[in-house]
């Protein structure tokens, strides 16, 4: 295939793969859907690990199978059958769900390869907005899959799809640029090195946000004693456990994004640039991100500041990220020197 | 790790609280001055202290990316503070315009860094007196720490407790048998955890050392040479030059050099036309007088270093060369003038001063348009930021060029107060709009029979920088340093385990106690405990693991 073909293929890959993630919200948005119209369990507590379990990943073998059974105790024989019927139809649709965000995160992949072809020369395919934002939900899409089994994180679906949708609307609507040669001062594979810590440490930051904001929800929700029994909330894990889930994301993504801040992006100023710290304004939004991270990882080993407050810096830190990401571009433009990421 | 599905335990984690540093004591009541700097400093050294000045390091960083910053872009703040004449006295006054360097910047960093010490220092000390000594005893009620098992052996005591040693060696920890605590062990792992904290903070002390190295001791110039000429390193042949607080002249670095051609490349086609596609310079340096030349291609992400000292290669424009004859026939000024590209299809302005003219001084002010267009709606344009169709358009002045009152002037502008255009009507070559449009190999005839401007060629320019920021291999090496103290700080998981075995005297078998404390915030300790009792019991492969109380967990 020439570029040309390959830009096309592209930007028909990403648009399929953003049509399949609208597919996969909505399964998990059904899912979603059906749990809350589960009868309560007679004798369900909020906190059994038999419920939190379930809403863990592999929900067939979870499902609690004391449920239908305290169903049937209320009475009506064929009360257990369609509960498990409703149960069955729940998991399903979550399955669905996981194989869409699975199948789009393939397409995505497609659709960033081929971008980097669809350039003459070939190269990284992340050298403006466009592809910054391509590669940044690239980096969510996979670090919520590469995670899901190890933290049981299928929870998420609903939030992390619906997240990929909005993000890669708004990039192909609002920022999309055709494909075409980077401007020399990108000519170095630091950009390839830069860049990719920074959209990996931005993936996991980002879902670590997600699941954070869903720690304060379940967090009031538990403090406040509204938790409905079989709501969605009452299936996420416990809130401690969401807020620990969160909490190895960030630290997972700290040192990544130390290095993506710190080291390979001043090295990378040094060489086109001649000076490796210019407080430029996206260093210094890079670093104001990096300080507000390390103030949470103090604020979680700081009594009284566990749990809410340091989800809040945390929240505040993402906040910062994207503002990097998109607001410095549109806000200060010509003033940086990064304006060419346009 | 899979700790998520089984929340339960969480509640009875032990958690960071054990690694915090104690909480600072409330102020005593009657202080005396001692009293109250002990105070004083045991609040700067507290964790809580640290989380607001790293709060106050991210705030104060905000408006140097807002406001512009003089030693970023000088110009910038100048046309800010003429758009804003109110504020800009109040700006000054509070260092807005230099954040970085500003005293309450620095006030907040140099906080920190105090508390930092005040952190690392003692923390250093009791670390070390960690590492020499033994395990902690073993409590005397294993059964109420975070994790526990009790079981029952048919081994005599002494061949479990070896066991159990034995074990713990393999799985790294530091294995103690304190005598006063009779049959038991007591094991300790994780020292690394510490270690790697703490080489992280010092290693944060050592980056804020090699960046001030930098701030205070380095320089940053930038000089525009013509392709061909040369330019040797001397505060005289900088354009602009922003040295560190404590540079001395002294230190500049003896190179010279000579740019010998420059090449550039735009895109000719696509949606990014005129995009450059790539630029490079063959410059011939030497790095010191006496020493033989050497070439260098200087390109964008190749800059040349040379004894200490970066020279990059960071723009590039046209330098039109011209004839300027005066009233007299005779040559008032003969060569390149640098024109500055204002946008990305170099449509340079600049301006030709010829202050030998007589009867009158001459001025050229315009642009040079590498690839010429015009419309009536846009003016004189360039189509393309190449070279293809170069014409300059000028227009003319005569009268005084204020050069001779002392006053320095910029050589990219015209001081106008004593200068004139001539009237339109006056030669055929002056249109209505008084500007001479000349291509290369053209001379207009000024009117008034004031003399001549005859457009040579062109050549380019390229902007080079030279820098020297000491002190930057410390900082790199402090950042990587503070990256493995990172690592370790966050993925090493500090643990104690204790086993106690007790001979039971009616079945004479042996009940073996094994607790385990998580000095992290948050491990798969129940695994971990799991395994311990796993292997003390003498399980080996994964037959063993349904007989721990526990389920199996997924290994971190
Ligand atoms: C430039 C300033 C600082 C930065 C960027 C910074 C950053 C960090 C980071 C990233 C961690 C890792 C947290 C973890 O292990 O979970 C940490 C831990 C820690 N920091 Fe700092 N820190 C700074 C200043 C200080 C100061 C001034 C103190 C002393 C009051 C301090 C005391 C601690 C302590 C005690 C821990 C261990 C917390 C734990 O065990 O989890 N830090 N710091």
């Amino acid at each position: 295939m020439s570029p040309a073909q390959f830009a096309a293929f592209s930007d028909n890959a990403v648009m399929f793969a953003s049509v399949v993630y609208v597919l996969a919200f909505l399964a998990h948005l059904a899912e979603w859907v059906f749990v809350r119209t589960l009868p309560l369990p007679a004798q369900a507590t909020v906190a059994s690990p038999a419920l939190v379990g379930a809403g863990g990943g592999t929900r067939a073998g979870a499902v609690d199978p004391a449920s239908p059974v305290d169903a049937g105790d209320t009475g009506d024989p064929g009360e257990g059958d369609r509960l498990e019927a409703r149960e069955l139809r729940v998991e399903r649709f979550g399955r669905i769900g996981l194989s869409l965000t699975i199948l789009g995160c393939l397409l995505h992949a497609l659709g960033l390869v081929t971008r980097g072809l669809g350039s003459d020369p070939a190269r990284v395919p992340w050298g403006n907005m466009y592809e910054f934002t391509l590669a940044g939900t690239f980096g969510v899409s996979l670090m919520y899959l590469v995670l899901l089994k190890r933290y049981q994180l299928r929870w998420m679906g609903v939030l992390v799809t619906g997240f990929l949708v909005v993000v890669l609307m708004v990039d192909q609507l609002l920022l999309y640029q055709d494909a075409g040669p980077l401007v020399p001062a990108l000519h170095s594979y630091w950009l390839a090195i830069h860049v990719l810590a920074a959209v990996i440490a931005s993936g996991a930051f980002a879902v670590g946000a997600l699941t954070l904001v869903l720690f304060l929800v379940k967090n009031r929700a538990e403090q406040r004693g509204t938790l409905r029994p079989r709501g969605y909330l009452a299936r996420l894990p416990e809130a401690v456990a969401l807020e620990r889930v969160a909490y190895r994301l960030h630290a997972f993504g700290f040192p990544i994004w130390t290095f993506a801040a710190l080291v390979a992006g001043p090295i990378w100023a040094e060489y086109a640039w001649g000076s490796y710290w210019n407080w430029d304004p996206k260093e210094v939004w890079a670093f104001i991100t990096w300080v507000i991270y390390a103030a949470y990882l103090h604020a979680r080993a700081t009594a009284g500041w566990r749990g809410k407050a340091a989800s809040v810096i945390a929240l505040v830190g993402f906040a910062t990220l994207l503002f990097n990401f998109v607001g410095i571009n549109y806000f200060f433009g010509a003033g940086s020197m990064h304006s060419y990421a346009h | 790790m899979s700790d998520v599905g089984t929340p339960p335990r969480v509640e009875t984690e032990a958690g960071g609280a054990s690694s915090q540093p104690p909480a600072p004591p409330p102020a005593p009541s009657a202080l005396s001055p001692v009293e109250l700097g002990r105070w004083a400093w045991r609040q700067l050294t507290s964790m809580r202290t640290a989380l607001v000045l790293l709060f106050l390091l991210a705030l104060a960083a905000v408006p140097g990316s807002v406001i512009p910053q003089r030693n970023i872009d000088a110009a910038k703040v100048i046309d800010w503070q003429q758009a804003h004449p109110a504020l800009t006295p109040v700006y000054d006054k509070l260092g807005l315009f230099d954040v970085y360097g500003s005293v309450w910047f620095a006030a907040v960093y140099i906080l920190l860094m105090v508390s930092l010490v005040g952190c690392v220092v003692p923390r250093l000390r009791l670390y070390w007196r960690a590492l020499r000594s033994r395990p902690p005893r073993v409590p005397r009620h294993l059964g109420r720490l975070p994790q526990s098992r009790r079981f029952e052996l048919d081994e005599d005591p002494e061949a479990v407790l070896a066991r159990a040693t034995a074990v713990l060696r393999r799985r790294r920890y530091r294995v103690s048998r304190p005598p006063e605590d009779g049959p038991a062990v007591s094991a300790e792992k994780g020292y690394l955890r510490e270690a790697g904290n703490l080489l992280f903070h010092t290693s944060v002390l050592v980056v804020l050392v090699g960046f001030a190295a930098g701030q205070l001791f380095g320089y940053k110039g930038g000089v525009i040479t013509i392709v061909g000429q040369g330019f040797s390193n001397s505060l005289s042949q900088y354009d602009d030059f922003d040295p560190g607080t404590l540079f001395n002249p002294d230190d500049l670095s003896p190179v010279s050099f000579t740019v010998d051609r420059f090449h550039v490349t735009f895109l000719t086609s696509g949606p990014e036309m005129g995009q450059p596609e790539s630029f490079d310079a063959d410059i011939t340096y030497r790095p010191n007088p006496g020493a033989p030349p050497h070439r260098h291609d200087l390109r964008v992400n190749h800059p040349l270093q040379v004894n200490g000292t970066s020279v990059f290669l960071i723009g590039h424009g046209y330098a039109p060369v011209v004839t300027v004859r005066d009233g007299h026939g005779r040559v008032a000024y003969r060569g390149p003038a640098v024109f500055l590209p204002q946008d990305s299809s170099f449509k340079s302005f600049g301006v030709i001063k010829a202050p030998d003219a007589s009867p009158q001084q001459l001025g050229f002010e315009g642009l040079f348009l590498p690839t010429y267009g015009f419309t009536m709606a846009r003016g004189p344009f360039s189509q393309f930021p190449d070279e293809l169709d170069p014409v300059l358009s000028l227009v003319p002045y005569h009268g005084n060029l204020g050069l001779d009152d002392g006053r320095p002037q910029s050589v990219y502008s015209l001081d106008k107060a004593h200068l004139r255009t001539y009237k339109s009507s006056d030669p055929a070559e002056l249109g209505p709009v008084k500007r001479i449009k000349l291509s290369v190999g053209q001379t207009v005839r000024l009117p008034q029979g004031d003399g001549s401007i005859r457009f040579d060629g062109v050549k380019r320019w390229v902007k080079i920088q030279v820098s020297h920021s000491p002190g930057k291999d410390i900082a790199l090496g402090g950042v990587l340093a503070g990256i493995l103290g990172l690592m370790l700080s966050l993925f090493v998981r500090p643990r104690r385990a204790w086993v106690r075995v007790t001979r039971e005297d009616g079945s004479g078998r042996t009940l073996v106690e094994l607790a385990g404390l998580d000095r992290s915030s948050g491990g798969d300790l129940a695994g971990e405990v799991d395994e311990l009792e796993r292997l003390v019991r003498g399980g080996s492969g994964q037959a063993g693991r349904q007989q721990t109380s526990e389920a199996p967990k997924e290994s971190t």
